[in-house]
């Protein structure tokens, strides 16, 4: 679906935020990007979407630009506009007419939940149910590449759990593909199917980590094997 | 109750003080052309309505071509600022000298070049000048506060500048410029008064030139009642003002939630 081969990019503060970032992620995976503070993760995920443009080496998508659906670790929304105005915007930015715009993004909204706050404005709904618009934002698009960017870092572990869940199905339910950033080694050991682990900056990946199926809950055995593994991986990369 | 405190205190204070300052001015004897008693005021209020409300509608028709006209000058200047760093780097220092040259020292200039057989015409520019630095001041600001993963995101969806200054710098520079729309309404005024005060009598017909030539007769009663009707449409304008913020914010920003 997606490659990056041989990414640098330095901002112009001097900072060298990656160099010889190289990894792919197919179609209908889902791949978590993990790696220490600092490590250029989120700017990894901002060249994915095209929203930078690295110094040297390339992004290249399997079959042209696919539809994307960003989301940001801060739920962005508009303040000044309720939950299905702040669902709808990537509709109404193609402007699609507005009851078939409204349509699609009330069904987003059911989809993460939140059927019935259609015209609550963000300051009305908690911090999950902010990130759960921000989500139906993403999925109004109807994306087939979905770009998180530590979506769940500033929510309790409850909603984070329950968000995480809820991701999950909608990655089965649509076929979509997912690149998860995030700094959880527990997130990414049960969310997703491989594990990039990238090293402090400038970064690259360090390690390229399959996991094996059976990782059922959080507490299975399997996933808190894969916790061993990732961690481990993590841990020589920063040490490295 | 709330409520009702809030608009019986400041009455009561009002009342107190007016009681006071006729019953000194009785007690003291005081010189009408020196301070003339509430009772004089209201007097002449009434005696010269007619005449006052005329010159109300003069300063007030000034005032409000002002806002208007800095308002939409405001707003265009800072939709070309946010647009382009170079034009505001090159016209921003501008704007600021013609905003801390005082408007007294420019007024006579203006007055000349438009001429005085535009007498309007000039005192409208002279009140936009004064009004027009806290529009763009406050629109430049919420214009370039926009968040910058929501202005990423309209990218991402292929949006033009143009939508996304329709759906996200606008409606996020509001409260900015709501705030600087109320202190642009108060200096409306004052820049209409100080223009006419330039214009001077015989040209001008607003209520600073009433209060120049009630000066000049001694009617000191008519001039407080101009003073007073100038201090009242300036609490108007700023109360109209607020209600438009609140209208316009009461469902979403915080100034507006804390307010309410």
């Amino acid at each position: 679906m997606i490659a990056l081969s041989g990414i640098a990019k330095r901002f112009p503060n001097g900072v060298q935020a990656l160099n010889d970032l190289s990894f792919m992620v197919a179609r209908g995976e889902f791949v978590s990007l993990l790696g220490p503070s600092g490590c250029g993760k989120s700017t990894a995920l901002r060249l994915a979407a095209g929203l930078l443009t690295p110094d040297a080496g390339a992004v290249t998508y399997a079959d042209g630009k696919p539809q994307i659906g960003f989301v940001f670790q801060d739920h962005t929304l508009m303040p000044w506009a309720d939950a299905l105005t702040n669902a709808r915007l990537p509709l109404d930015l193609k402007r699609m007419p507005r009851d078939q715009a409204d349509a699609r993004a009330s069904a987003a909204l059911a989809r993460v939940g939140l059927a019935g706050f259609e015209h609550a404005y963000p300051r009305e709904l908690s911090g999950g149910m902010k990130m759960r618009v921000s989500i139906a934002r993403a999925l109004a698009a109807q994306p087939q590449l979905l770009l998180l960017d530590e979506p769940f870092a500033a929510l309790d572990e409850i909603t984070r759990n329950a968000l995480g869940d809820d991701l999950l199905k909608l990655w089965r339910e649509d076929g979509l593909t997912v690149l998860f950033v995030t700094h959880s080694v527990s997130e990414s050991s049960y969310l997703s199917q491989r594990v990039l682990v990238m090293t402090p900056r400038p970064g690259h990946i360090a390690a390229d980590i399959a996991l094996a199926s059976g990782r059922d809950s959080r507490l299975s055995p399997a996933t808190i094997e894969a916790q061993r593994v990732i961690s481990g991986a993590l841990n020589s990369a920063i040490a490295a | 109750m709330k409520r009702i405190l809030d608009i019986a205190l400041p009455l009561a204070v009002a009342a107190f003080l007016l009681g006071a300052w006729e019953g000194a001015v009785a007690h003291w004897q005081v010189p009408a052309y020196v301070l003339p008693a509430p009772s004089a005021i209201a007097r002449a209020f009434a005696d010269n309505f007619g005449s006052l409300m005329e010159a109300l509608a003069s300063t007030l028709t000034v005032t409000l071509e002002a806002f208007v006209a800095a308002c939409v000058l405001g707003v265009a200047t800072a939709i070309a600022f946010s647009h382009s760093r170079l034009l505001e780097r090159t016209l921003y220092p501008y704007a600021v000298i013609l905003q801390v040259t005082p408007v007294v020292a420019i007024a006579p200039l203006i007055l000349i070049w438009v001429g005085f057989e535009r007498i309007n015409l000039a005192l409208v520019i002279i009140a936009t000048i004064v009004a027009f630095f806290p529009i763009l001041a406050g629109a430049t600001l919420g214009l370039k506060s926009a968040d910058f993963n929501l202005i990423d995101l309209t990218r991402l969806y292929g949006a033009s500048r143009l939508q996304t200054l329709w759906r996200i710098r606008l409606p996020n520079a509001l409260p900015y410029l709501l705030s600087g729309m109320k202190t642009a309404g108060g200096l409306a005024l004052i820049g209409a008064v100080v223009a006419e005060f330039v214009a001077g009598s015989g040209t001008a017909t607003g209520l600073a030139w009433r209060i120049v030539e009630s000066g000049n007769r001694l009617e000191i009663a008519t001039l407080f009642a101009a003073l007073a009707l100038l201090a009242l449409t300036g609490v108007v304008i700023f109360a109209a003002l607020s209600l438009l913020e609140w209208c316009l914010l009461r469902r979403w920003h915080e100034s507006a939630l804390q307010a309410s």
